[in-house]
């Protein structure tokens, strides 16, 4: 894996009260941390998107619940967290024709990460490593960030 | 104009099924002789034309089911000769298999002259102006009223079925008296015109509706006649018997069913005994006059009970006197049948999606909704909404192409609705107050 990907736990979720209590609970119950986290919405369900400290830990979690469960190759980018922050990466993406489908960020102290489910994430690292070296990050699990 | 044909509408009841066992003979014989299907399931049971004596002999004649209808589609109940036939009418089968019904001249005949009478026993006549907010084409109950209101010789606005505030206008423009469509329909009707500010009741000269095609009950009928300002008759009917054909009369207590048209038979659908005068029970329908399609003892699955006490409109042929259910899981949405099995058949060819489901049936002002909820197949999870998306559309336009009723399609996780055929009942969910 390289040092700019992450694993992103993706869950269906139904809607209905109490369907995010039940992902929340069994990584809870499991030790899992959630380092980030956002719900993409749709046409009576939604998708919940994790990124937590042990992946492998989270899948088998949530699939002991019975819950449908995916994992996603996310490119993982730290930011300078200060004004021009997101700037700064986001002209790279552009510069380099990277397709860019979803995106969110959360902070670490002191850090600000951007992940991107980007189109081709096998083509998108290595020239993101060789166009700007001084936003790679550590990523290859969350002990880095 | 109190009878539309006063000689048949004014028999005793023993003249009425008289006619109706010279009826039934004549039909028996004819589909003995011209009905391959009838043929072979009269040999089967063994009973030959000429055995029909008595008029509960009819007994002995095979009963027609709705899967008989499906496994002989297209045309294989059709009875020659097939040049007489003039139009064809499409309903819903129980899977994705539809029902084509085939009429002859005097199937179109016999079919507005039942529901003229009807008309004519609810007090309209030439006069008349009846607005048809029943959808045309295929489905059988538009152009059935159509040619009814024209058959009295009443003036027929085809107005078809939707764009409700156009509906209203009609009603204040043309001396409308009356409205056939869906009772929820008509309390659609009554309140965009309330919306409009229109009052139905000071504005138009409604007086009328002949209202069918869902199942609905007295504090509805109380609801409709309170809100728009008219009587509300009940109206009965069934592609598979041509359309509607029978309405309350005047006395608006129990639908009278013509006995020369057809004849009803209550039967106990746990036992096949059938049932006393009054009594309620499963409802088999044979038409006696119909040439190109005609069912004998067809099971149409409503449940209701039949009485031939004398009616106060002085009229003895028996009545329907009240739609208790049904005896199968058809449900009528937005006045359309509604099969659980055609959901299911669909969903077979949606491989992204299970074979469980759960339908929700709900009333949202006075339009019905489903909710349809289907498990999404545990490898056909993604990260990708537009692709889940995508399946969720793609089992909406099936169902909508189907069913031909909008739905809403909601997916959710595998395994999580219940399962299997042994709990039926929470298959639907039905949380419409009728």
């Amino acid at each position: 894996m390289s040092l700019h990907e992450l694993r992103q736990i993706s869950v269906l979720l139904e809607n209905k009260a109490g369907r995010l209590a039940v992902i929340a609970g069994a990584l809870q119950e499991n030790g899992v941390n959630i380092l980030a986290f956002t719900i993409a919405e749709a046409e009576g369900f939604g998708v919940v998107r994790i990124i937590v400290d042990d992946p492998a830990k989270a899948r088998r979690s949530l699939e002991a619940q019975g819950l449908a469960v995916t994992e996603n190759r996310m490119m993982a980018l730290r930011m300078l967290d200060e004004p021009g922050g997101l700037y700064g990466i986001s002209r790279i993406l552009g510069e380099q024709d990277i397709n860019m489908e979803y995106a969110y960020a959360f902070n670490r102290p002191g850090k600000a990460i951007l992940i991107l489910k980007v189109t081709d994430i096998n083509t998108a690292l290595p020239r993101i490593e060789a166009s700007y070296p001084e936003f790679l990050e550590e990523c290859s699990g969350y002990q880095h960030c | 104009m109190p009878f539309f044909n006063h000689a048949i509408e004014t028999l005793r009841r023993s003249e009425i099924e008289e006619m109706q066992l010279k009826l039934l003979r004549a039909q028996a014989r004819r589909m003995y002789e011209r009905s391959p299907f009838y043929h072979a399931r009269m040999r089967e049971v063994e009973v030959m034309p000429d055995d029909i004596t008595r008029l509960d002999d009819v007994r002995r004649l095979p009963t027609t089911k709705k899967t008989d209808l499906r496994d002989n589609y297209p045309d294989k109940l059709f009875v020659p000769p097939l040049e007489k036939i003039v139009r064809y009418h499409v309903s819903s089968g129980t899977t994705g298999q539809p029902t084509v019904v085939a009429y002859t001249r005097n199937d179109i005949e016999m079919w507005s002259e039942s529901l003229a009478r009807a008309f004519a026993s609810t007090g309209m006549g030439e006069s008349d102006v009846i607005q048809v907010a029943n959808g045309y084409g295929l489905f059988s109950g538009g152009m059935g009223m159509h040619y009814a209101g024209e058959k009295l010789g009443a003036t027929v606005l085809p107005a078809g079925t939707g764009n409700t505030r156009r509906q209203v206008q009609f009603m204040m423009d043309l001396p409308v008296t009356c409205i056939a469509c869906t009772p929820s329909y008509m309390l659609q009707i009554a309140e965009v015109a309330q919306s409009m500010g229109v009052s139905l009741q000071d504005d138009t000269r409604l007086e009328r509706g002949i209202l069918g095609a869902e199942p609905w009950s007295d504090s509805m009928k109380a609801k409709i006649e309170d809100e728009a300002g008219i009587k509300a008759y009940n109206c009965y009917g069934a592609s598979e018997l041509s359309g509607p054909l029978f309405t309350e009369c005047e006395a608006q207590d129990g639908i009278h069913v013509w006995g020369d048209m057809a004849l009803v038979e209550i039967i106990d659908p746990d036992t096949g005994e059938a049932c006393a005068d009054g009594e309620k029970g499963e409802m088999i329908v044979t038409m006696l006059q119909k040439e190109a399609m005609p069912l004998l003892r067809y099971r149409i699955g409503d449940m209701s009970s039949l009485s031939w006490d004398p009616c106060e409109c002085g009229r003895e042929h028996p009545r329907l006197m009240r739609l208790t259910g049904r005896v199968d899981d058809m449900m009528v949405i937005r006045g359309i049948n509604v099969f659980p099995s055609q959901v299911e058949h669909l969903l077979y060819e949606v491989p992204e999606v299970g074979k469980n489901f759960q339908i929700v049936v709900d009333r949202v002002g006075n339009l019905d909704t489903m909710l349809i909820k289907v498990e999404l197949e545990p490898e056909a999870f993604t990260d990708d909404i537009l692709k889940l998306r995508h399946i969720n559309r793609q089992v909406a336009d099936g169902l909508k192409a189907v069913l031909n009723i909008k739905v809403e399609v909601q997916l959710v996780g595998p395994g999580t609705l219940p399962k299997g055929e042994s709990e039926k009942a929470s298959r639907v969910i039905d949380k419409r107050v009728m």
